[in-house]
């Protein structure tokens, strides 16, 4: 199962701790388990209108951004965050 | 320097003249201040001489009444958008917002913000008439400070407005119901901070603040703007992401995003400023009364008044370490000034804050504060440059404490590949320390000062980079050139720097390649010119359209050669059969042998990449510092970069530098002065003050070519953390000149004098 890091502003819903276990073979299904387990996941993560993930929030799979895809595999022992989305200023 | 096994290049990594050089050097290259169309109208906008005021009525008879007006909006002709948030680089922007940050609707926010908008014959004639419309305002008294706006007794600049508890820019968030200036609160946690503030034998915490900065591009907001008889409309402009903007003139506008156009004009500069629309949308909307196109432009004091700066911020920092060095804990809280609509870039200035170091223990507080102020906006690196200010000077003074040379207490606690951020998430393969250690083998780090009151100081940052979608397509012409559509504007070469990605990969020269950058009906999407980015997402695209073409190009020469597709191969720039080795042609040979063999080849892809590799510096900086005056001579600064694969060596020395200098002028002259009603008083370049060539030494780099293992090219972005270290390590280096501890940006010379008099006991 992978381990997803929960945003330090969500951890009332998980009794305080800083990462779950949560089964599922996408982002899609780790997300919608992990708001089984604990209500209130789905609806901030995702917009149920555009069936996304919510605009500005990246997905990391272990180290690597992979933006807004629900649908991206996740394996047996990845680490699943949701991270602010960075786009930044440049010249 | 190379720092691991890199690949060999021909293309890469050399400095060919850019392809737009001519046409930019010899004045022909056509801005978006420059376009002109028959029939044009001007536009002008109205502002707000207020920073907070009521509009009771908006009385515009007058001016519709003068010779050449042709018509006036204001914010009751503007629809009503969606309550959504969209991006805006590390800020957002809420489409409500935005859309009365265009145009206020039934209070000014902030001085400058527009309130009616003209079209008439001449620009003369429009300016003319803005002074013959009558607002009628309630004046208010403004809010403008983030701390001070977080008071329960100011005035609240939004009425309904609670604060939400937020993870993340986009969150919907937990609404605690409180009406507050207070938009939103973040926070980062890793590990137990008490615990490691408990290991600690020394701690320090500060207070700092620093000021609003601008992004200092030279070309001003413009926009020119056409809405057709067929409700077609097309707009002629410099930006930072015509996708984006389209966007955001859909919601704005109410209009579907098929029939907008955006074509993307060259642009002088942009640093995150160019991202959010201001102009686009009266234009367009003046162009639907009059029937005729309407060009619209800024003056500079427009730009600062009316556009969006880098925010000001109040913080908090405390990191704790052992004797020996090792940093165990870090605290901080960033209180960020969003200006007239939620959507700082608080969020991103967490993460990026303490990132350069492995910590175990850390927790970042963020406030995003409503004040009478522009909406702030990206610039370079957004948030960051900010809160690493307070993170570089209290490890600096720790460093002290602890009796550690600040370089050598950088190194001992560098984050390194797999340690974890304070969001958790472990570092890929980056070259955070080889920079580290490339400045502490460096001639600047073992030269004397050589002087009194000469300083040295040191600092780090990091920026995360960004990815975001990419289209091109090529088109390969029968003498062997290529011509190459882009969609993303270029600010900072990338046109050259994708060409020369393109012409690797074929074996050609990079002059072979003709980059040019496409209208939103030309090209598939892109995403913004931001995020250090576009190098990285159009280098992937690229990589695709060529790899794409290589396959057709064999089975073209599979047919000459009578055989089939998988006995032919290419490389170095040759097309050639696997059986028989006397059978080979350039891609040039091939190209002019398309036509027979089967017609034209032309390729589009788009991509969406991922993988963009962080970036990591550190700066170091002498400085001198006259006593009397408190001016800041700066004497030599080498900046060391983890640059990735260089695409374009002397492009790649000019962002660093660049966005040194934009620091160094952050950290020791730039701010918008207000005065207690929020009046700006220095909105011109005589007033706000810079840095220019006379103020700099020649800025070295060290390019630390680390490449990125998740791109074909090994391309991370280069663009924006070189403004991140300067404000730290100047403080650090005035600290160690003249033995004060500047805390409050700019660094400016009364400041610098008035706390050296404090020191010395002879404050007045």
């Amino acid at each position: 199962m992978a381990t997803v890091w929960i945003p330090t502003p969500y951890r009332d819903l998980v009794g305080g701790v800083e990462t779950v276990v949560v089964a599922g073979s996408t982002v899609r299904q780790i997300t919608r388990n992990l708001d089984t387990a604990y209500p209130g996941f789905w609806e901030r993560l995702v917009d149920d209108e555009t069936d996304r993930i919510r605009p500005g929030i990246a997905v990391v799979i272990n180290g690597v951004v992979i933006g807004t895809a629900l649908y991206e595999p996740v394996g047996e022992n990845d680490e699943v965050h949701y991270l602010p989305a960075i786009a930044g200023g440049q010249s | 320097m190379t720092t691991v096994d890199k690949k060999k290049y021909k293309v890469i990594g050399t400095s060919p003249i850019r392809h737009d050089g001519a046409d930019k050097v010899t004045g022909r290259a056509v801005y978006g201040i420059d376009y002109h169309m028959p029939g044009m109208l001007w536009g002008k906008i109205l502002r707000s001489p207020h920073a907070h005021a009521k509009i009771k009525s908006i009385d515009a008879s007058k001016a519709l009444a003068l010779p050449g007006v042709h018509a006036v909006v204001t914010g009751k002709d503007m629809a009503v958008a969606a309550d959504i948030e969209v991006e805006a680089g590390e800020t957002s922007l809420n489409y409500m917002h935005l859309s009365d940050n265009v145009m206020a609707r039934d209070k000014a926010l902030y001085k400058g913000h527009a309130v009616a908008a003209v079209a008439a014959d001449t620009q003369h004639i429009a300016e003319e008439a803005l002074a013959l419309i009558d607002v009628d305002y309630e004046v208010l008294t403004p809010v403008l400070n983030g701390r001070e706006g977080m008071k329960a007794d100011v005035p609240l600049i939004h009425p309904d407005q609670t604060t939400k508890v937020m993870a993340f820019r986009f969150d919907p968030g937990t609404d605690t119901g409180e009406k507050s200036n207070v938009a939103g609160r973040s926070q980062l946690k890793l590990g137990d901070i008490d615990a490691g503030f408990k290991e600690a034998d020394f701690i320090v915490e500060r207070e700092f603040t620093t000021s609003w900065v601008h992004q200092g591009y030279i070309e001003a907001q413009n926009a020119t703007a056409h809405w057709n008889n067929d409700d077609n409309i097309t707009v002629w402009n410099s930006s930072q992401g015509t996708f984006n903007q389209r966007q955001l003139m859909a919601e704005i506008l109410k209009h579907p995003v098929s029939q907008i156009k955006m074509v993307p004009l060259e642009i002088g500069g942009g640093f995150g400023g160019k991202i959010p629309v201001y102009l686009e949308v009266p234009a367009a909307m003046l162009s639907k009364k009059t029937g005729h196109p309407v060009k619209m432009t800024m003056t500079r004091t427009e730009v600062f008044e009316g556009t969006g700066p880098a925010s000001a911020a109040q913080m908090k920092a405390k990191v704790g370490a052992t004797k020996d060095g090792r940093i165990t804990a870090a605290y901080a809280e960033l209180v960020f000034e969003a200006g007239a609509f939620p959507g700082s870039a608080v969020g991103a200035g967490a993460q990026g804050m303490f990132t350069a170091y492995n910590i175990e223990n850390i927790l970042i507080d963020g406030y995003d504060v409503v004040v009478n102020k522009p909406k702030s906006a990206a610039y370079r690196s957004p948030g960051t440059p900010q809160a690493c200010f307070p993170a570089e000077a209290v490890i600096d003074e720790l460093a002290e404490l602890v009796g550690m040379d600040p370089l050598d207490f950088r190194i001992k606690n560098a984050a390194k590949e797999g340690d974890r951020r304070a969001d958790g998430v472990q570092h890929p393969e980056m070259g955070n320390l080889e920079c580290m250690e490339a400045l502490k083998a460096s001639d600047h780090y073992k030269s004397d000062l050589g002087g009194p009151n000469r300083g040295r100081g040191v600092a780090s940052g990091y920026w995360g980079n960004a990815g975001m979608p990419a289209s091109c397509s090529i088109a390969i012409n029968a003498d062997g050139t290529v011509s190459l559509a882009e969609g993303s504007p270029d600010i900072g070469g990338s046109r050259t720097s994708i060409a020369m990605m393109c012409a690797e990969a074929f074996g050609i020269a990079a002059e072979d390649v003709h980059p040019s950058i496409k209208d939103t009906d030309s090209i598939g999407y892109n995403g913004l010119t931001a995020g250090s980015s576009t190098t990285l997402r159009n280098g992937w695209a690229v990589f695709e359209v060529t790899n794409q073409a290589i396959e057709l190009i064999k089975a073209r020469a599979a047919r000459l050669w009578e055989t089939e597709p998988e006995n032919v191969d290419f490389a170095d720039g040759v097309f050639f059969s696997k059986a028989e080795k006397e059978l080979k042609l350039t891609f040039k040979e091939m190209a002019g042998k398309l036509m027979e063999t089967g017609g034209p080849i032309s390729v589009a892809a788009s991509v969406a990449p991922r993988g963009a590799g962080p970036s990591f510096t550190t700066h170091m900086v002498d400085v001198e510092v006259d006593p009397e005056t408190g001016k800041v001579d700066i004497l030599r600064y080498t900046a060391a970069q983890d640059v990735g694969t260089m695409i374009h060596h002397d492009y790649v020395e000019g962002q660093v530098q660049g966005g040194t200098a934009q620091g160094i002028g952050w950290a020791l002259n730039e701010e918008y002065f207000y005065d207690d009603k929020g009046q700006m008083l220095n909105s011109s370049y005589l007033d706000y003050r810079v840095p220019t060539m006379l103020d700099l030494p020649m800025l070295d780099t060290i390019l630390v070519e680390h490449p990125n293992p998740d791109h074909p090219f090994g391309v991370r972005g280069v663009a924006e953390i070189s403004v991140v270290p300067p404000l730290g390590a100047l403080a650090n280096a005035i600290y160690a000149a003249v033995g004060v501890r500047m805390r409050d940006l700019p660094m400016a010379p009364h400041k610098i004098v008035k706390a050296l008099q404090e020191k010395n006991g002879k404050t007045k």
